[in-house]
């Protein structure tokens, strides 16, 4: 054969849509868990529109620009960008097959997520023990809700990475064990996205 | 011979080693992300932006953090093995648009209409 007839390729006869055969399984495990994360964004959306309706109602106790840090959220914000950043590097190490780089690179995913954790509950820890906890007002109620299910996204994050570092220790990096990587690469990066809208409606608009 | 394989004929399912991304693209995401971030910040603190338009320049950059996050986090791209995910995707944001916009909606319109009335 030659490169000429490589160029003969019909590029449009894509995989997974009816050309070239099925789309290989990597694909089709990614798009079944990327439904998921859609379904995750549409259970988020709830929560926004709810804090977006009660953030108004404070019930004369603090409003956000008295109680939120914005150098903590910045340094939340790093953490889990930062995370991001490892995660993918931890990924493509898995892809190319470097074990002892994919250990490290998941270890400082995980010590960046839990640092966010520790963060957010310090300053959870310190907004209850001022009165305002989420009885105190609507407001807070959806403050808490909203800001609360993204750690708890993020500490099952957590949970599943640990989960998956021990199965890439016990069991080798091999194609299953590669396709739940990738399941939680875009697990991790996804609950980044929901970060960006929480900082930005929650902490930015609310500080102001 | 054996590896020219202009035509995919594998077994199904059976995958070779298939690069989605490289160490570039994560970097030049990680750089976009906290530039957004920052100016994000930066808008939302100083008068920098017409501060009536504060809101709309957040608005902006979150969506634009977001796509950065999709195209180099995610790896949303124009190939074909991405299109099945950006229909869902559009679908998706269909749904979250729905909810938020029209919760704020209504009920904005549910407190105007129950104000408390002059006595």
């Amino acid at each position: 054969m030659t490169i000429a007839t490589l160029d003969f390729v019909p590029t449009e006869l894509a995989r997974g849509r009816g050309g070239g055969g099925p789309a290989p399984t990597r694909i089709v495990v990614a798009y079944g868990f990327w439904i998921f994360l859609l379904s995750d964004f549409v259970l988020f959306s709830g929560l926004f529109a709810a804090y977006a309706v009660l953030s108004g109602n404070t019930a004369g106790g603090p409003t956000g620009s008295e109680l939120f840090n914005l150098r903590s959220v910045f340094i939340e914000t790093m953490c889990l960008l930062f995370s991001s950043y490892t995660c993918g590097l931890g990924a493509l190490s898995a892809e190319r097959r470097q074990p002892g780089r994919f250990l490290v690179f998941n270890a400082l995913t995980f010590a960046l997520g839990a640092a966010f954790l520790i963060i957010e509950s310090t300053e959870f820890a310190g907004m209850v023990s001022k009165g305002a906890g989420p009885s105190r007002s609507a407001f807070l109620s959806g403050f808490f809700t909203l800001v609360g299910t993204h750690g708890v996204h993020v500490t099952g994050g957590l949970i599943f990475l640990v989960y998956m570092m021990a199965q890439a220790i016990a069991k080798g990096l091999r194609p299953h064990v590669l396709r739940r990587l990738l399941c939680f690469s875009l697990f991790w990066h996804a609950l980044d996205i929901v970060w960006v809208g929480v900082f930005m409606l929650v902490y930015l608009m609310g500080a102001r | 011979m054996a590896d020219v394989r202009p035509f995919d004929d594998r077994t199904p399912g059976v995958e070779e080693y298939e690069p989605t991304a490289n160490y570039w693209s994560y970097t030049a995401g990680l750089g976009l992300a906290v530039l957004l971030t920052i100016a994000s910040f930066v808008v939302s603190q100083t008068n920098l932006l017409w501060a009536p338009g504060i809101p709309v320049g957040l608005i902006v950059l979150a969506f634009a953090q977001i796509g950065v996050h999709l195209v180099f986090f995610l790896h949303l791209g124009s190939g074909p093995e991405s299109t099945n995910n950006i229909l869902a995707l559009a679908f998706g944001v269909l749904i979250v648009f729905l909810v938020i916009t029209g919760s704020i909606w209504i009920i904005a319109n549910l407190n105007w209409n129950m104000m408390d009335m002059p006595r």
